[in-house]
């Protein structure tokens, strides 16, 4: 397995395309991915999240039970997934409406990306969910931060959605965790 | 072509558009709804027809009518949506109609819940509606076989002209996977004798009706027998992984089975004969599968999410109840893979392995 | 005076009780067809119980239907078969209590197909139940002393629910006499011309006499019709937005 990761945040966020985007990047190399959604009820009430599984052989169960990469948007996503994480895992947390002062676990790797300010100062609100990807491509090793961002690219360019400021977003969310 | 990222409940629908069909009757209901979405779109983009019916009767009985007119026609539906279309799945069985007809299932008798489950295995492998009838039943256990499976469907309902049940469940339906999608293939509405079409002066009339009428109760019934042995000699499907020297041999389908080939690598790693025999049709049962087995097993054990372990019987049948057969059933949640190595390893100590 | 039969009726004896509406209705179907010329084009979709002897006396190629959804499978069928006239041959009970929900949606989504209700109100085959359509007082195996709305629920009259719908036609026709004979023929005739034409869903309801279940003579029959069943259920047309009378 290459790497188990939810993305976690209000609708709105992007956070179902943030897992599609890492599933997308995972079939570019060949690689066996699974993503699956919240659905039904548990979609009501705001809140959304979704699990990618990355591996080099077949994917048994698309659930992630054990988080290697969180990518939380939001408070109720550290709150909810927070004890999912692996010893040794990485949590993105997009520290724009995370509570800063809150006690995050010692045993993982948390990184603190501003991105709704972001967002803000690259003129892009919808790149949040790009910023958080950047920022995992800077902080983890299931993809080099370039393959991603040529990733992300190619995924929008797919759907006929170009936007040069996304790359600007993942390049803004690569040096927020290089800090 | 190349493989593209798509839904399962998506991938089904894309698939069986291109293998030719053109008509799609159905109602919402979670996590079947993605189909009719799609369709909603799609079908129209295709040419076809696409109606959202006033109830699951009226989404079978419309696709009856246009079965019946020659189409490849498609409905879908879940747990109380699926009991709705038993009427039209025994008419259609009585009146010799091809049909695909998918259910993602979810858990749970009465409303249950949306969540992905396996509970409908006796409903769709005994029949489901009233009278004397099996379905063919085909068990995707990927987005790929989501795909394939709706592709293959429309020939083998028009092979032995009988519907065909597609047994998904909401975690096949739900998620994404990389899909290679096969290419558009056209279906002739006129292709078939048996066609409901305006009758011209000098043809044959044409009747879709039970077939037992025209054939009396004598002939109906050597019909019937000769039908259903022909497609359990010629439909049984199914995947055998590590079988050949298996000391415990799991036995499942859908979403459980993958979870059942994890178990298998990680027993193998420990050094427990593990082996796995994925049900493709859950009717035919693939019995032939057991057949070729030796007969030194220490037992089955069925994996499934239904908590009565509805696929026992089976199991016993396929192997003339000479092996024990254990179930580890699940509800809701997807099985897991260190729980089937504890269960298998239990087997084997009160049964004892191969000698 | 020339009289023919027309060339879609078989010689097979149809299995309907002395004094049936049925088979009146069954020959202004086949009459019509052979007039407009498409005769060759007719599905017929019949209902199980009495309906469904249909199948014997006329040539064309048909479906059997469950029991109610004669009007959804005639609609699957003509979605696919565009050219073709589809007709979908429901009785009261059928169109009207156990099929009503598709009867309701086929005409808000103005299926292109003619359903041809014939109306005896009562459940024929099984040996004359009330249905939606059984008068106040009328005795019946299931209303024996007589359907009291207080009890047994109030009728349906279809003409004043479908008339508010944006449908091709709607008429009300009764078998009873030669000249309602004659203007339920034209009814049926519009109500074809309009498929042909593409304007959308047509229904046309024929009263009709079952003596059997009516505990009447054919003659008695055909005055119940004209002096109580019309009482509830005016003949006419409804909604006609064929202009084919100018």
């Amino acid at each position: 397995m290459i790497g188990e990761i939810v993305c976690s945040g209000f609708g709105g966020q992007g956070v179902l395309v943030a897992g599609m985007i890492l599933a997308y990047a995972g079939m570019g190399q060949d690689k066996y991915v699974t993503w699956f959604p919240s659905y039904g009820a548990e979609m009501r009430g705001g809140t959304a999240n979704c699990n990618v599984k990355i591996s080099e052989d077949e994917i048994a169960s698309p659930y992630v039970k054990e988080i290697d990469v969180l990518l939380a948007m939001n408070e109720t996503s550290v709150d909810k997934f927070e004890n999912q994480i692996k010893a040794g895992g990485v949590m993105v947390v997009n520290s724009s409406i995370v509570s800063p002062n809150r006690d995050f676990r010692s045993d993982i790797k948390v990184v603190k990306v501003p991105a709704n300010e972001i967002a803000r100062r690259e003129a892009n609100p919808k790149g949040l969910n790009i910023i958080m990807l950047g920022a995992m491509a800077g902080a983890t090793e299931i993809f080099e931060p370039d393959y991603l961002k040529s990733a992300v690219d190619k995924y929008f360019a797919d759907k006929g959605k170009v936007n040069p400021k996304n790359s600007l977003c993942f390049d803004a969310g690569i040096n927020s965790c290089i800090i | 072509m190349a493989k593209t990222l798509m839904k399962g409940n998506e991938a089904l629908a894309e698939s069986a558009l291109r293998a030719g069909c053109r008509f799609f009757s159905g109602y919402p209901i979670t996590p079947q709804t993605e189909i009719l979405e799609y369709m909603s779109w799609r079908m129209r983009e295709v040419g076809g027809e696409f109606v959202q019916t006033e109830s699951e009767v009226a989404g079978i009985n419309m696709l009856f009518g246009a079965s019946a007119a020659g189409a490849r026609a498609l409905t879908s539906s879940s747990g109380p949506g699926f009991s709705l279309k038993q009427e039209g799945i025994s008419y259609l069985c009585g009146t010799e109609l091809p049909a695909v007809i998918v259910d993602v299932m979810r858990i749970g008798s009465a409303l249950g819940n949306v969540f992905q489950g396996q509970g409908d295995y006796w409903q769709l492998t005994r029949g489901g509606g009233h009278g004397d009838y099996r379905t063919i039943v085909l068990a995707p256990a990927s987005v790929q076989e989501n795909a394939d499976m709706a592709y293959e469907a429309f020939d083998l309902a028009e092979k032995y002209t009988h519907p065909v049940l597609i047994a998904s469940d909401a975690a096949i339906g739900q998620m994404v996977e990389a899909v290679e999608l096969k290419d558009f293939h056209d279906h002739d509405i006129n292709k078939y004798d048996w066609v409901i079409k305006g009758r011209k002066e000098g043809e044959d009339k044409r009747i879709a009706e039970n077939v037992y009428y025209a054939m009396g109760a004598d002939e109906y019934k050597d019909f019937l027998l000769e039908k259903y042995k022909r497609i359990e000699d010629n439909e049984q499907k199914w995947e055998s992984v590590n079988t050949e020297d298996a000391e415990v041999v799991l036995v499942s389908y859908g979403i459980s089975s993958r979870v059942c080939k994890e178990a298998v690598k990680i027993a193998r790693k420990k050094g427990i004969k593990l082996g796995l025999i994925r049900l493709k049709t859950l009717w035919p049962f693939p019995k032939k599968a057991f057949d070729a087995l030796t007969s030194d097993i220490a037992g089955f054990l069925c994996v499934e999410m239904s908590i009565l372990g509805q696929m026992v019987d089976d199991v016993k049948l396929a192997t003339d109840n000479k092996f024990p057969v254990k179930c580890y059933s699940e509800f809701s949640n997807v099985p897991d893979p260190a729980i089937i190595i504890e269960r298998a390893e239990k087997m084997l100590l009160e049964n004892g392995g191969r000698k | 005076m020339k009289y023919s039969i027309p060339k879609t009726i078989t010689n097979i004896e149809s299995g309907w009780c002395p004094g049936c509406g049925h088979g009146i209705v069954t020959r202004l179907l086949a009459e019509t067809t052979e007039e407009l010329g498409i005769s060759d084009k007719v599905i017929i979709v019949r209902d199980v119980a009495c309906g469904s002897m249909q199948s014997g006396v006329v040539t064309y190629n048909n479906i059997g239907a469950a029991h109610g959804r004669t009007i959804a499978v005639a609609a699957g069928a003509k979605r696919i078969r565009k050219e073709d006239i589809v007709i979908a041959n429901p009785g009261d009970g059928s169109a009207y209590s156990i099929g009503i929900e598709s009867t309701m949606h086929a005409a808000l989504r103005n299926e292109n197909i003619l359903a041809l209700v014939v109306n005896n109100s009562v459940f024929g085959m099984t040996g004359g139940q009330m249905s939606p359509t059984t008068l106040p007082g009328q005795k019946t195996t299931s209303s024996p002393y007589g359907r009291d709305t207080s009890y047994n629920g109030n009728l349906l009259d279809i003409m004043k629910v479908l008339n508010t719908f944006d449908i091709a036609y709607l008429a009300r026709g009764s078998v009873d006499s030669p000249s309602a004979v004659m203007k339920a023929k034209k009814y049926i005739k519009k109500a074809l011309m309009m498929q042909q034409d593409n304007k959308g869903f047509c229904l046309v309801e024929i009263l009709s006499p079952c003596p059997t279940n009516w505990g009447l003579s054919p003659e008695d029959s055909l005055k119940f019709i004209k002096e109580k069943q019309q009482e509830y259920f005016p003949l006419g047309e409804y909604v006609d937005k064929g202009g084919y009378d100018k």
